[in-house]
């Protein structure tokens, strides 16, 4: 009887990468419901449009490159990187400004490095640095959490939906009247008015650790973090090396900063952190790759993300301290090699 | 608001122009390696030791590149790849090979030996020594040392060596 | 004494829990594959050169008669498996490449299965000096049966230059289906604790490791059992835990020995010597029972075969008949692997005969389609589970580049190609076959310097000699010259006259 040929070895691969992006995706879901009860339906009007403007972006670069258009969106990295910049995004955005965001993350950030894989840079992050730095008073339109006991308007679905598509709010709102400092703004004004942490956070829109509302969505990316952790679809090495790398300088500086440094549970539960460590920094394309390397990479990223936001002038420095340790990953990743069994530690490769 | 630019502008222009001239200083005078430069192109060099390029062997043709600046193109037996290669480690322009290699690469010497008449003629010529035979007596070639560099084919007067792949 | 110890084993890395797959061939004894009616031979059944036919098309042999003998110090012979005429000297298709073909000694059989005088070729090897034994050894045919098959006198010959103290018979057995080994160890404990012996004593130590992997109970069992009727304290059962794929050889050594083997070197480098079970018990029958390698233990498993089970079969048997006696083929059958499901070779067809190196037969159904191999994500599960803690994605992405140097520097050689990396890629990469290439046009290019080593010294050299000889022309000729000025009169008239009678001599 004669036979087919096949290479070595003969088993079944037991995850693909579409199936991976799959569950990032799944385990998002609990965050986004939380986001949309809290925030509104602002929300699902992003996730519309940054997943097609990165889907489509996705397959014209692919057709432009030569190669499949339908593995492209098989793989769900083009949604991936749209639900992350939904959740980046302030949830009352204009379509265009989402829309360049996310064309910029999939054309610029991911295809002209070389398209997945190839890419050094966070494709999401990159995106949103860009919608922040060329948009920053349509960045800066956070409404308030639904709380439920504030004296606030909280826009319906068809007024979100006619500010995202065209830019108008109702006549009878203002933008002031909208929007509300997110935590770290609060916190960044209230520090340079030389308010103590403790006067900030007495602040009727804080919760126990950051901002009400906010804190809900960081225990809901949690729960979904820790969901990939099990699936093993992310290892801890990152996560912790993020959180760790937040909560160290955080919690020296409070406890022996009288009063006028911001607790690391705000830290935590404030702005993206939660999601950066499970999330953003985890993206294996733009990450770190030896274990060591990972705990490094994600240190690094939660000392900037302090840094930023403690001492830099943006309220929130997650996407720019992603950034630039996407830059330090070649450099970790040689530092960071382990020892081969059989070398001894002496033996440095020469590059 | 015009000086402030011009003011940037220079001082920006004078501390590439002061960077570059470190960066160019360190890559040329401080050593990189403890193997000399001609070493290193020596050893990219397929040590052929034909002389197409001019010089009277590898080592030579090294030292006129390391040294003199001596095109790198001038090497058929390397081809294009050796050509990149030293283009990388110099920091110079590839160019295409200024001629074409006189045999395919990987082509050893033949001699035809009921035509060879022990002139010892080609022998004087292999640079590695790889022919062996008397005068007078039939010649022969080393297969196994052969570099295909073909100084041997000309020489001979009846035309008796032939490239075979 | 005796008992296993799953403790004090050396540090683990990577490697990966796999699905055993070996309990429906383990469910009955091993069966007997009768003789058939043709047995074909290849000559090279080991590492090296191939052995070199002694007998002609028509000569009638006997079972276990040498057939082939080996030839130049890195060879084994071939022994007759049974009685039969020699039919033919042909290419056959064989397993080691992949079903193209290759010389083989065709044996048409004839049923008598009559062998030489097989107790008269047994020794006893207590009385025997090293020396003696190893070379007895060689002429046994005996060659490492846990897939390398490299000719076990010759392993040993090279042990013995070396400072020794653990002989390691490893019983691991780690890729998944393959069950030869745990069958063997069920049913001959015997052989293979007597096969160690006779090694301690040609390699003159006296510590055997023997060691099985914890999913091996029935093994263990009767290995342990018949173990302590020996008595021979030497020899010590040990467990190493059930991952793929501790059972390699330096991961072996890694574990009961807890030390690691120097890149590029063997374990004899750091003290012990890794022989398979079967090669073991292969020796001990040669030795003392007088029967040189003519037969083997594999495994017939997979989706594709009706019934798994393990055989013992002749050794020249082609696959197509051992499936047919246990039951043909199930319809779904679409792929024939020679080896396991991680490292085994998918050949072309059944006429492949069972060889030295054949351990297993595994026959797959179509597999599930996975789609072309997509861009590195870099996810690192590559490095997770590499047991030599390497970074195949950075092999992969210097191969990419075409980068033999770094390739080099990043261990590209010390790959045990144990496929671990290649079936965890969710990108489906296969890394395998990028590493064997690699190795490959590693070696190109290592040739390929030596060459150009070779040319440049002969140039020096030549150079050396052709100054030499100029500056000797040179020398002597402003000798010449001296010697004329300092010629008086009388001497240069010496000289005309001679040259004068020189010409009138013409």
């Amino acid at each position: 009887m004669e036979f087919e040929r096949r290479e070595s070895p003969f088993g079944t691969p037991p995850t693909d990468v579409g199936s991976t992006m799959r569950q990032v995706l799944y385990a998002l879901v609990p965050a986004a419901l939380a986001y949309v009860w809290y925030f509104g339906s602002g929300f699902i009007l992003n996730l519309f449009f940054a997943s097609l403007f990165c889907v489509a972006g996705e397959a014209f670069m692919r057709r432009v490159r030569g190669k499949d258009v339908e593995y492209a969106l098989l793989d769900f990295s083009a949604l991936v990187t749209a639900a992350l910049l939904t959740f980046s995004l302030p949830p009352l955005t204009p379509w265009w400004v989402t829309a360049t965001a996310a064309l910029f993350a999939v054309v610029v950030a991911k295809h002209l490095y070389g398209g997945i894989g190839y890419n050094v840079f966070n494709p999401a992050m990159a995106g949103y640095v860009v919608a922040l730095v060329a948009f920053p008073a349509y960045m800066a339109f956070w409404p308030a959490p639904r709380i439920g006991d504030l004296d606030y308007h909280y826009l319906t679905f068809y007024e979100t939906a006619q500010y995202t598509l065209t830019g108008t709010l109702p006549d009878y709102l203002t933008v002031d009247a909208i929007t509300r400092a997110t935590p770290l703004d609060a916190l960044k004004t209230g520090f340079e008015n030389m308010q103590t942490f403790r006067e900030i956070h007495n602040n009727p829109l804080m919760g126990d650790f950051g901002g009400r509302g906010w804190e809900w969505i960081g225990n809901f990316v949690a729960i979904g973090g820790g969901w990939l952790l099990l699936r093993k679809v992310i290892r801890w090495q990152i996560p912790a090396g993020v959180l760790a790398g937040v909560l160290l300088p955080s919690g020296i500086l409070y406890v022996l900063g009288s009063g006028l440094h911001a607790s690391p549970g705000f830290h935590l539960f404030s702005g993206g952190t939660i999601l950066c460590a499970f999330f953003i920094a985890t993206d294996p394309v733009t990450a770190a790759t030896s274990p060591r390397g990972r705990l490094v990479y994600g240190f690094c990223i939660g000392i900037l993300i302090y840094a930023i936001r403690r001492w830099g002038s943006y309220a929130d420095g997650v996407a720019f301290a992603v950034l630039l340790m996407n830059m330090a990953v070649p450099a970790i990743d040689h530092l960071t090699r382990p020892r081969i069994i059989g070398h001894s530690k002496h033996e440095k490769d020469k590059a | 608001m015009l000086a402030a630019v011009l003011t940037a502008t220079l001082i920006m222009s004078c501390i590439a122009l002061a960077a570059g001239l470190l960066l160019g200083f360190a890559s040329r005078r401080l050593p990189g390696t403890t193997e000399s430069l001609v070493d290193r192109v020596n050893d990219l060099l397929p040590q052929t030791q034909c002389a197409q390029c001019g010089y009277a062997g590898c080592r030579p043709y090294a030292v006129a590149i390391a040294n003199e600046g001596a095109p790198i193109n001038l090497c058929p037996p390397g081809g294009a790849a050796t050509v990149e290669r030293l283009a990388e480690l110099l920091h110079r322009e590839p160019a295409p090979l200024v001629e074409p290699a006189a045999a395919p690469p990987g082509s050893v010497a033949v001699i035809d030996e009921s035509a060879c008449i022990g002139c010892t003629w080609c022998r004087e010529a292999c640079p590695v020594d790889a022919i062996v035979g008397a005068h007078h007596y039939l010649h022969t070639i080393i297969a196994r040392e052969c570099t295909g560099c073909a100084l041997c084919v000309p020489r001979c007067p009846v035309d008796c060596i032939r490239m075979s792949a | 004494m005796n008992g296993a110890a799953t403790y004090d084993l050396g540090p683990w890395y990577g490697g990966l829990r796999l699905p055993a797959e070996k309990a429906q061939s383990t469910a009955q004894p091993i069966r007997e594959v009768p003789v058939p009616e043709r047995l074909v031979l290849p000559l090279a059944q080991h590492s090296g050169d191939p052995a070199q036919p002694v007998v002609d098309v028509g000569d009638r042999v006997l079972k276990g008669q040498l057939v082939a003998a080996a030839d130049g110090i890195l060879s084994a012979p071939v022994h007759a498996s049974s009685s039969g005429t020699v039919a033919a000297f042909q290419s056959w298709p064989v397993s080691r490449r992949f079903g193209e073909n290759a010389p083989c000694l065709v044996i048409e059989c004839d049923g008598k299965d009559e062998a030489v005088d097989l107790a008269a070729a047994a020794v006893d090897y207590e009385s025997m000096q090293p020396d003696a034994l190893l070379r007895r050894i060689l002429e046994g045919g005996i060659v490492g049966l846990g897939g390398a098959v490299f000719p076990t006198a010759q392993k040993l010959m090279q042990a013995r230059s070396m400072t020794l103290d653990t002989l390691i018979v490893n019983g691991v057995e780690c890729e998944p289906c393959i069950s030869c080994d745990d069958m063997l160890m069920r049913e001959l404990p015997e052989e293979v604790l007597g096969g160690a012996r006779i090694l301690l004593h040609a390699l003159g130590i006296d510590k055997c490791l023997v060691v099985l992997e914890s999913d091996k109970p029935q093994a263990l069992h009767a290995m342990a059992d018949a173990l302590s009727a020996l008595g021979d304290e030497r020899i010590v059962l040990k467990q190493v835990p059930s991952i793929y794929p501790s059972g390699g050889e330096d991961q072996v050594v890694q574990l009961v020995r807890r030390t690691e083997v120097p890149s590029g070197g063997l374990p004899t480098d750091v003290g012990c010597l890794v022989h398979n079970v079967g090669t073991v018990a292969a020796v001990w029958r040669w030795i003392c029972r007088g029967e040189p390698l003519i037969s083997r233990i594999t495994t017939v498993t997979g989706d594709g075969v009706l019934h798994p089970m393990n055989v013992r079969a002749r050794l020249g048997t082609t696959i197509a008949d051992v499936i047919e006696f246990t039951g043909g083929y199930a319809e779904r059958a679409s792929h024939l692997i020679v080896g396991g499901p991680m490292t085994g070779k998918s050949v072309t067809t059944d006429r492949v005969p069972v060889v030295k190196a054949t351990n297993c037969i595994l026959v797959l159904s179509r597999p599930v389609p996975v789609g072309d191999e997509k861009p590195c994500i870099r996810c690192g599960e590559c490095a997770e589970v590499c047991p030599v803690v390497l970074q195949p994605q950075e092999l992969y992405w210097y191969t990419l580049a075409d980068n033999p140097q770094r390739l080099r520097e990043l261990g590209l050689r010390d790959c045990i190609e144990c496929g671990c990396c290649d079936l965890v890629c969710p990108s489906h990469i296969p890394l395998v076959s990028y590493f064997r290439r690699s190795k490959a046009r590693i070696l190109e290019l290592a040739a390929e310097k030596e060459r150009a080593e070779r040319a440049r010294r002969r140039f020096e050299s030549r150079s050396q000699r052709l100054e030499i000889e100029q500056r000797k022309r040179r020398e002597d000729l402003a000798q010449q010259k001296l010697s004329a000025i300092q010629a008086g009169p009388e001497d240069i008239r010496a000289m005309v006259d001679r040259a004068r009678s020189k010409k009138s001599d013409e």
